[in-house]
Order: C-alpha cells, then structure tokens, then sequence
C-alpha cells in the first residue's frame, strides 16, 4: 500500500511491508489454487487434484502469519489513521483469501470424485465462472497493492455477474437431473462446485469492501449487487419441456 | 512464589533462555537501600549487548533507581546503600579498584530533560573527549565531533554553527546533542532515563529511529513512563513495581501475552 511519505521511524515501514508482502503471496496461492482445481475438473485428474488438497496448508500457515504480525504491529507500534486501517484489513482480508482456498480445495475434492463418473456433458459454464473469478481475485489484489480504491469498486459490481451465472448455472443442472436421475450424482457435484466458485466470488468481493475502506475510512456506500436468485428458484413439471431438449442442444 | 528471594519459578526460566546469550551487564541480587528505605529488591537481570532493554513501571518503582547503579552515579547520594553484584563485561563495577569516572566513559547517560553545557555546539561534544585525552590536536577532534553528531542524526542541522551555543537549539535537537555528547566517548553502554519526556512526538520520533540506528553499535537501556514508547524501541522489557522486578522478556511476549498478571495490569492500565 504506497503512502506518500515513510514513517519517521524506519523499521515501522519494514514490518508493515512484510505484512502487505504476506497478503500478496497469500492471495497468489488462493488464486493459483482455483486455477489448478479447475483444470483437475475439466482433464479429469485426480492426482493433481490430491495435491491440491494438500496444498492447503500453505496457505493456512499464511492465515497465521498474518494473524501473528497484526498482532505485533497492534501492541508495539500503536497504528493511527490509515496504518491502524490498514493492518486490521489485513486481518480481514487474509480470512476470505483463507476461506478461498479452502473451497478451492473443496474443489478438486469433488473433482476427484466426478473423475470417477461418467462425464456428464461438457458445462462450459463452470470454468466460465471460475475464470471471472480468477480475474477478480487478481484485480482485487493488484487493488490492494496499489491501493486502488477504484479498482477494488469495479471488482465489487463484477460480483453480480457471477451471482447470475450461478442462478442458471443452477438450473441447468436442476433439468439434467430431471431429465435422467442417473445424472443426479454428477449434478450435485457440480452444483456444489459452482456454489463453491460462486462463493469465492463474494469474498473476492469482500475484500474489494476492504479496500474501499482502508483507503477512504469509510464502506462502500451502495447496497451490495446480489444476482443469487437460487433461494427462490422453483422448477416446475412443464419447465423441463419449455428448456431445448438434450438433441435440440448438441 | 518465593516472595523473599523475589526470584520465581518464571524468573529462572527466562534465565535459562539468557544463558545462550552473553550477557553485557549482569546483575545478580541487587538491593539498593535510601537510607532504611528499601527502595531495590533482589534485582536480577542480564542485559543482552547491541540491544534495547526497556525498564518500565509506575513512579517510583525503582527503575531510575536501578539504572543509575549501572554507572554508579547513586554514588553520589549519601544515604544510598547498594548491596549485590553488578558487572559489565563480567567485571565487577563496584569492586574497589575500579576507576568510577572511566567507567563513567565507557557508560554514558542521557537524561530527562536535555542538559547541554551552557557552551557552544562544538564544545559540548568535545568536552568529554577532551578530559579523557581521546582525540590529540584540533583536526582529531574536528573528527570527533563532526562523526558524534553525524551518528546522532544532528550534522546537516548545525554544521554551519557549530560555534553557536547548545543552548540555542530546539528541544528536541539539544536532546541529539545530548546523545551526540554521550556517543563521542565511544561508551559501550547508553543510559537513557526518560530522554523523550519533554519532546513533541515528532522529534520523539526521530529519538526512537536514532535509537533503532545506535542499538547496531552500543548496548541501550531505556527507562520509559510511556509503555508505548517501550513497546516501539525495545527488544526486551522489564516491569518493576515496588522496588520489585516482577517480570523481564521479549517485549513483543510482554506486549502480547505477558507471564505475570502484574504486568498485564499494569501494561492494559488496569491499576498503578
């Protein structure tokens, strides 16, 4: 986070540097670990997929780290203004990306699981939605770096896209399964994994909050885009036969 | 805990981590009495050389009390009685055959409020230099000084008035004065009692990151009313209360999760 002048005393820039150093590799591993999880779904490859899960850890032990020296900023450097703002971020903020890797491990959990099915038909959909946010995960953190509260905003209202592509992304998946139960198990898999990506996106999108608030003090005035409508989605007999049938679709 | 030996189970334990440690001053039972008033009890603490020890406390806790042992200048008190061993270097300073005023040299103080000579920049910093016969001739001591005031982040400011008093400087350039005064004898071991009490928290500011430089070349103590200037400067802490040295580690530790529920009083402002 660049400020326009450093502190008097040179070994506050120090820590703090390494604790914005710590978020960014953090952040690098979240989104390296979505974008790996994705691919072990689409090529099918369970032993990628096992390493992903081991590879969790890292970025755990990175939650304890921060965890640690905010701590240790807070008791022995008493941050004021925009330093007291943003080491508590910093707090906040390595939660979501810890919680985007856990659901990017969940990820190829399931990955593992569909690799032993039968492939249901091909849902570009998903590693659509898992590209947008990647995007989102890498614009928000080159936001946190240069302290770009503009940018982390753009991310913010990119959110709402990714709620939409959930909604029909969960549709979809309701026809398959009501066209054919054998493609329930499959079905849910995916169901999952896309809720999985879909909530990566909002603490994407919670860390874009953050931003806005180290850098102006205040939230992000706007009531937060929701575009999940799945809570109220309800199909009913005839919908199947409204949806282009299977060979209409191929 | 043992309340007449004053040294806990915790207090051993921190032992055996300094024992890895040498330790530059070393102090073992302590007491120090003010006529029948036992104002030091049973003081045992190592000093780790090339860092920053803070002493902190409520008023009259002992610790000034404590640090002006380290280069004898309770001395001069007449009632002052101090019993116990302190050694820098593993030498005994109260041994009989030490020469107090080199010891003096080699332990330089600074004090609350900055006490420059009612002389000239360059004089101040050349006085102690001189009656020690460091330096021969105008140009080794034109060396002195320049390199004293340097190092104590003073130069660019007086090095065109160098012939002007000390007086005349703000409050918080007579403090680096002070220190450059104290650096020129080339101590080993500075003593700071309260240096930045009467300064703004800018020029505290620059204090604390002269303080972080100096701690590369010389052993520091620093006594503190304000723990948080203690939590900024130091590597390790002590807590005295009631002439007794309830708890002495890392200052992150002391800081974060301290041993004894004294400290932990004391430091959340919970009483003292």
């Amino acid at each position: 986070m660049p400020q326009a002048k450093d502190h008097i005393v040179k070994s506050f820039d120090e820590e703090i540097k390494k604790l914005n150093n710590y978020i960014t590799h953090m952040g690098g591993l979240a989104e390296s670990q979505l974008q790996a999880a994705i691919e072990t779904l689409v090529k099918r490859d369970a032993d990628t997929a096992s390493r992903i899960i081991r590879d969790d850890a890292k970025i755990d032990e990175q939650e304890v780290l921060i965890s640690q020296q905010v701590v240790r900023l807070l008791a022995l450097r008493q941050p004021m203004a925009i330093d007291l703002r943003q080491i508590v971020a910093a707090l906040k903020i390595s939660s979501d990306l810890e919680r985007i890797g856990d659901y990017a491990a969940n990820v190829a959990k399931r990955a593992i699981a569909l690799s032993q099915m039968p492939p249901l038909k091909p849902l570009f959909a998903i590693p659509r939605m898992a590209r947008l946010v990647q995007h989102s995960i890498k614009d928000v953190l080159d936001a946190y770096t240069e302290a770009d509260a503009d940018k982390a905003i753009q991310v913010w209202q990119r959110d709402e896209e990714v709620d939409e592509m959930y909604t029909s992304l969960f549709r979809e998946l309701l026809t398959y399964m009501m066209e054919d139960q054998r493609n329930i198990s499959a079905s849910i898999h995916l169901l999952f994994i896309a809720k999985n990506i879909e909530r990566m996106g909002d603490h994407a999108t919670n860390i874009a909050e953050t931003i806005h608030f180290i850098v102006h003090g205040r939230d992000i005035a706007a009531v937060r885009p929701k575009g999940d409508n799945t809570s109220f989605a309800v199909l009913k007999a005839n919908d199947a036969d409204e949806m282009p049938s299977l060979e209409e679709r191929r | 805990m043992n309340l007449s030996t004053g040294m806990t189970a915790m207090t051993a334990a921190v032992h055996r981590e300094d024992a890895a440690v040498t330790a530059k001053i070393s102090a073992k039972d302590v007491n120090v009495y003010y006529g029948d008033k036992h104002a030091l009890k049973h003081v045992t603490i190592d000093i780790r050389p090339q860092e920053v020890t803070a002493f902190i406390g409520p008023s009259g806790c002992g610790k000034s009390t404590f640090l002006r042992c380290i280069n004898r200048m309770n001395d001069v008190i007449d009632s002052c009685r101090v019993d116990g061993r302190i050694a820098i270097d593993d030498q005994d300073i109260y041994d009989k055959s030490l020469d107090v005023v080199q010891l003096r040299a080699r332990v330089g103080m600074v004090f609350q409020k900055p006490n420059p000579f009612p002389k000239s920049i360059y004089d101040n910093v050349c006085y102690g230099p001189r009656i020690h016969g460091i330096g021969n001739g105008k140009t080794e001591l034109d060396e002195i000084v320049q390199k004293s005031l340097e190092r104590a982040g003073l130069w660019n400011e007086v090095k065109d008035r160098l012939q002007q008093p000390g007086t005349g400087l703000s409050g918080g350039q007579q403090q680096r004065l002070c220190i450059a005064r104290a650096i020129a004898v080339n101590p080993e071991v500075i003593l700071m009692d309260e240096p930045c009490s009467a300064l703004d928290p800018i020029a505290t500011a620059r204090v604390e990151e002269l303080i972080d430089e100096l701690r590369e070349n010389f052993t520091i103590i620093i006594v503190t009313h304000s723990m948080q200037q203690a939590a900024r400067v130091s590597q390790r802490t002590a807590f005295f209360h009631l002439g007794i040295l309830v708890e002495q580690g890392d200052t992150e530790q002391i800081f974060t999760s301290p041993r004894d529920e004294r400290t932990q009083g004391y430091i959340t402002g919970r009483f003292g």
